[in-house]
């Protein structure tokens, strides 16, 4: 009687509730069937082990992706914030010719399909010749990750007071000068957000890796080579928990950074959302 | 010649037009080459074709006649449309009474909240598909709760290796693409238009049809086009939980790439599903903006 009644009259958060457990389902799982004894990953659970786990640090398949990934991961995130950083910086203090349409152009990844990016970018690469390696993975990476770090970004810049940077000229700064001592420090936090924000998406990205990599593996690509080999299933549970608990350490990081940099700038920092807009 | 035309424009432009021209310029380079060039590449590749080992380049209509004219391709591009198409009903209806949540009943720690709701989209994408193969399987998480509590005497088949599998896997996996549009549009809402709807004499459902919604609309159709348009190309989902009958046009493009060896039909393909996602994105864009134009 009484839970209908609760039900009844906070229908809203009933529904909530059961979505975000509806978000956290297949999540929940990832740590269960890594730390579980069978092979076959169904339920009930047989018995606690942390063998899987062992499992990975002795594959060394494993160790060159992941290898390979952090160098596609750490290189992306450096030039798509760099390029991520003159749009948003022109975006948000310029007023120029086309500016919408270039802007929607630098930002149209975001809503492209992963594949249709992926195959332009293979035909091209075929076309001319050049061989797929780390670096056309990189390629693709950066292009996908540039508006995320414009959208970033452009936060950071809009809360940037304009007086302080005529200050720095008016005190005779060059211009690079004001970047660099001025601009720069005050979007830093925004800066680091969007460098771990790239790094993980990029962590994370198979499409575009599966087409443009070649002999040299990423992480993701590994992990859907493993999916057909059930014998392989729970040591591939264990290495999700893992990154689970890293991409989640990473993004926190990330969203601290982009907090104190509203708050330093004296903005609210719950509103405007998060990384994701 | 035309080099110093375009330098003599570029000097006539105003001080801060020539600053955020010359700043934008690494991006929009960058894009240029890496998507525009590739897209041109792509188009073009379409109108070949291949011979063997080695491609026609004669312009040919070829490939998309035969996207439309062989039953298989055409029952993809179709079937490719109509999941994604109901993904995004699906996603966007659920998400809806989320955002509403967000933004109308919760107080305090907004952020976190959407922090919450992120949080499961940074683990792996393989992964998170994976897995909901193992909670929809015949012996899966949910068949087995099922039974257990005693709600059903044998396992649920119809829910794994079909279009359903692919439907509550994609709703799951673009729900934060969902939420946080509309939650933004719901944010801006002034909220005294809602008392003034009140105070006129508006109940809840009538308030919500004819304030509420039509002013969350830009949320709506942002989302909508979000989910819908990656939808299109996703084959993960349709391989790993789609079974024969969810394989979409994205497995066709990857095998023409791959295995068939036939790019410029895959390029067809692409282009050809591009275009019809591109065109129903466009209908849906009017349609909101004419259903905010009359509501307002």
């Amino acid at each position: 009687m009484r839970l209908t009644r609760f039900l009844s009259k906070n229908w809203l958060l009933t529904y909530a509730a059961l979505y975000v457990a509806f978000l956290y389902a297949p999540v929940i799982l990832l740590p269960l069937f890594a730390f579980n004894e069978s092979t076959i990953i169904a339920f009930p659970l047989t018995g606690f082990t942390t063998k899987w786990f062992t499992v990975l640090f002795e594959s060394t398949a494993l160790h060159q992706a992941v290898k390979n990934s952090l160098i596609i991961g750490v290189v992306t995130a450096v030039l798509s914030t760099i390029l991520g950083t003159c749009a948003a910086r022109a975006m948000v203090r310029f007023g120029f010719p086309f500016k919408r349409g270039i802007v929607s152009f630098i930002m149209l990844p975001l809503v492209l399909p992963e594949i249709i990016v992926a195959v332009a970018l293979l035909v091209l690469l075929m076309q001319l010749g050049f061989p797929l390696s780390i670096w056309t993975v990189i390629g693709g990476h950066v292009l996908i990750c540039v508006p995320f770090s414009v959208a970033i970004l452009s936060s950071a810049f809009q809360g940037l007071d304009k007086n302080l940077e005529e200050a720095s000229l008016d005190l005779g700064e060059t211009g690079w000068g004001t970047f660099r001592r001025v601009i720069f420090p005050l979007i830093l936090p925004g800066v680091i957000s969007s460098l771990l924000i790239t790094f993980t998406i990029s962590l994370d990205e198979f499409i575009i890796a599966f087409f443009l990599t070649g002999t040299d593996v990423t992480l993701p690509v590994y992990i859907w080579s493993q999916l057909r080999f059930p014998a392989k299933l729970p040591s591939v549970m264990a290495l999700g928990t893992i990154l689970l608990v890293l991409s989640v350490l990473l993004l926190v990081l990330g969203e601290w950074f982009r907090r104190r940099s509203a708050k330093q700038q004296g903005l609210d920092p719950a509103s405007g959302g998060g990384f994701m807009q | 010649m035309i080099k110093w035309q375009v330098w003599g424009v570029f000097l006539l432009l105003s001080r801060e037009s020539r600053q955020g021209l010359t700043l934008i310029s690494p991006p929009l380079l960058y894009a240029l080459i890496m998507l525009a060039a590739p897209l041109a590449m792509v188009v073009t590749f379409s109108f070949w074709s291949q011979n063997y080992l080695d491609l026609d380049t004669t312009i040919t209509l070829k490939n998309y006649k035969e996207a439309w004219s062989k039953p298989i391709y055409r029952v993809l591009i179709l079937r490719s449309l109509n999941i994604s198409i109901m993904v995004t009903l699906v996603t966007v209806l659920l998400a809806f009474p989320m955002a509403y949540f967000l933004s109308f009943r919760v107080k305090r720690n907004k952020a976190l909240w959407l922090f919450l709701i992120t949080i499961p989209f940074w683990t792996s994408y393989l992964l998170r598909v994976f897995l909901w193969k193992v909670i929809l399987g015949y012996n899966g998480v949910l068949n087995s709760a099922l039974m257990g509590l005693g709600i059903i005497d044998e396992p649920m088949t119809f829910i794994l290796y079909n279009l359903n599998a692919v439907v509550i896997t994609l709703a799951h996996a673009w729900a934060p693409f969902a939420i946080l549009p509309i939650f933004v549009s719901l944010e801006r809402i002034d909220r005294s238009l809602l008392e003034a709807a009140e105070d006129l004499g508006d109940g809840p459902f009538r308030r919500f049809f004819r304030v509420t919604l039509p002013l969350a609309m830009p949320g709506v159709i942002a989302s909508t086009l979000i989910v819908m348009i990656p939808t299109v190309g996703d084959f993960i989902t349709p391989k790993l939980v789609g079974g024969t009958d969810g394989l979409m046009i994205s497995n066709m493009i990857q095998i023409q790439f791959g295995k068939a060896n036939n790019a410029p039909l895959g390029a067809a393909l692409a282009i050809a599903s591009m275009v019809i996602v591109g065109s129903v994105s466009l209908v849906i864009f009017i349609a909101g903006r004419w259903f905010r134009g009359r509501a307002q």
